[in-house]
């Protein structure tokens, strides 16, 4: 239910795309973690997951260098087997030059973060420069951040104008729109941000649970509510609009347990990288050290997957 | 209160420092030595392992870090655990009738023992092992010990406290963690010991206790990258093929013939050598000034 102030326009909302039953939802997605994975259906999934990881680097101390290695982590994830590389890279707008370098003319894409990441509190003129300047350096793909404070005031037109701007300043870079789950609180209010971000959005354009920079990231209660959310759009205007959870997806284990969610919500159709994605950088070792070991049948040591190894 | 209600208790493993069933839910029956059930024992998997291993990773660093004397505490107040406990740990050993109570007991104050023999031994052994080192050049040139990583033990059917404890603690004096797999025939000392590395101070992960069968156990022992080292007494095959995993995963080997008597109780089973079997040793060269 929503909550007893909220305001008209979010209950006139609410009327139109229906409410989410908090407790069927998480009864739900509990049984995704039960089901079983096993030898080839497992190497399948992980695979898939794979190809699906934008590979993420948004820290302050990102450097050319760094994002240089990403790039060829991105391309080749491990220097044995025939792993596929990864969607994307997802980096600050500074860094799509230095990436382009290494990825530009490959399959794995750029895609930027813009309009103030992660807070979204800047002038709309900025922005849209920044979405401008990405684009024009080499990015396939925005990620931009709702106005936050606009949606939950109840301002639903600006906050769609917003994104329709951003839309535009995109050109052909496909778009992704960040809800920021953990700030809007209740699945209610996910449901009710999911359907106006979609309605501004091209078909194959991505809505995406966070950034990652706040306490609560992806889980596969709003993944679900979101998927549903694309689903119930899908089934009532044929627009296909794809998904990215981000943020606190760190193992292939979590990585099967989305795209069971996929599978069993949107279908086969949704299980490609053109509509689901993955954003992460932990999560790539792990998927890639659980199909070592379903190749070589041995449990695999962190230090074969470049991670930190302190001690070892 | 003439009729109390029953309590009978539900034995697990200690992992992560936590005690958990097996991720497979099975369990073994245990009986006491008139025959009688005693209680299911968590017959653990190939899967609680690799949890093990990874909870022992966990733990490593830190328990690396700590310093010498802090660990030499740690240990010593296990063996004060232990000691408030030795009645019941005595029970534990004599359950399956193996062995008689006065062994029992004899093998219970060894372990303890054992234990404060390991817990002086901390803050002493890199002192007989490290070294500074003669060198032809203007080098301050000199050797440190460094602990392996995560250890996996297997301990013999025989024994069940003094040879499982025997083989955990030269391992643990010197930083490393240890996932050890308990006594096949006589798990149930195993899960007592747990109870006590819980109160002991013992970060969690440092030692973990599975129980299980052996022969499901030991090929992942074998071919688990992570794990450095195997310490253990088994028999010639399980020995075949802890060799032959250990040599694709490049882990150090040292292992008892559990089908020969092994005497636990003799003097030569603890000690320096011990720990040195199971560290690794950097060597640095240091320019001074000629």
């Amino acid at each position: 239910m929503p909550a007893v102030k909220a305001p008209t326009s979010l209950r006139r909302l609410f009327d139109e795309i229906g409410t989410v039953d908090q407790v069927g939802i998480e009864e739900r997605v509990a049984k995704f973690t039960t089901r079983s994975l096993k030898k080839k259906s497992k190497v399948f999934g992980l695979r898939l997951a794979v190809s699906m990881v934008d590979l993420t680097t948004l820290e302050g101390k990102d450097t050319p260098g760094k994002v240089a290695s990403l790039c060829q982590k991105a391309l080749r994830p491990h220097d044995i087997g025939d792993i596929p590389p990864t969607a994307a890279v997802c980096v600050y707008p500074a860094m799509v030059k230095h990436a382009k370098k290494h990825v530009g003319g490959t399959s794995v894409k750029i895609a930027s973060v813009a309009t103030a990441f992660p807070s979204g509190q800047a002038p709309l003129k900025t922005r849209l420069a920044e979405v401008h300047a990405a684009v024009n350096d080499g990015a396939d793909e925005i990620d931009m951040v709702i106005n936050r404070g606009a949606f939950l005031s109840g301002e639903f037109g600006r906050m769609q104008d917003e994104i329709a701007a951003v839309v535009e300043a995109c050109g052909q870079s496909t778009l992704k729109v960040i809800l920021e789950v953990s700030e809007l609180e209740t699945y209610d209010h996910i449901r009710a941000a999911s359907f106006l971000a979609m309605r501004v959005i091209r078909p194959g354009d991505f809505i995406k649970t966070s950034t990652g920079k706040t306490s609560s990231n992806a889980t596969l209660g709003n993944n679900q509510v979101m998927l549903e959310a694309i689903r119930d759009h899908f089934l009532a205007t044929g627009v296909p609009i794809a998904m990215k959870p981000a943020g606190g997806i760190r193992t292939a284990k979590q990585a099967l347990h989305f795209l069971i969610a996929v599978k069993e919500t949107l279908g086969d159709d949704w299980l490609n990288n053109g509509r689901y994605r993955f954003g992460a950088s932990a999560l790539l070792n792990d998927l890639v050290r659980q199909l070592e070991k379903e190749r070589t049948g041995a449990y695999q040591a962190p230090w074969n997957f470049s991670e930190a190894t302190e001690g070892y | 209160m003439s009729h109390r209600l029953l309590i009978t208790k539900t034995p697990k493993c200690y992992v992560g420092g936590a005690f958990i069933r097996s991720e497979s839910g099975r369990v073994m029956a245990l009986h006491d030595a008139s025959d009688g059930f005693f209680a299911n024992i968590p017959q653990c998997t190939r899967k609680d392992l690799r949890n093990a291993v990874e909870a022992a990773a966990r733990a490593g660093p830190g328990w690396a870090k700590r310093s010498a004397f802090n660990r030499g505490q740690i240990l010593y107040r296990l063996a004060e655990m232990m000691e408030a406990r030795a009645a019941e740990l005595a029970e534990a050993v004599a359950l399956g009738g193996a062995s008689q109570a006065q062994a029992a007991e004899r093998e219970v104050a060894a372990s303890i023992e054992r234990v404060v023999h390991y817990a002086g031994w901390t803050d002493k052994y890199e002192a007989i092992l490290g070294s500074v080192n003669p060198v032809a050049s203007a080098h301050f040139n000199f050797t440190v010990t460094e602990p392996m990583g995560i250890i996996g033990v297997i301990a013999p059917d025989d024994s069940p406290l003094l040879a499982l404890i025997s083989l955990i603690l030269p391992a643990i004096t010197s930083g490393n963690c240890v996932v050890a797999l308990a006594s096949n025939t006589q798990p149930y000392p195993s899960i007592l010991l747990g109870e006590m590395l819980a109160t002991c101070d013992l970060p969690g992960g440092v030692v973990n206790l599975l129980t299980g069968l052996r022969s499901e156990m030991v090929p992942t022992f074998a071919t688990h990258e992570h794990i450095r080292a195997l310490s253990g007494a088994v028999n010639a095959a399980d020995r075949k093929t802890l060799k032959m995993g250990a040599a694709e995963s490049v882990k150090r080997v040292r292992l008892l013939k559990a089908e020969e008597p092994i005497d636990w109780f003799d003097d030569k089973m603890q000690g320096v050598e011990e720990i040195r079997a199971l560290i690794e040793f950097k060597t640095t060269w240091h320019p001074v000034g000629a």
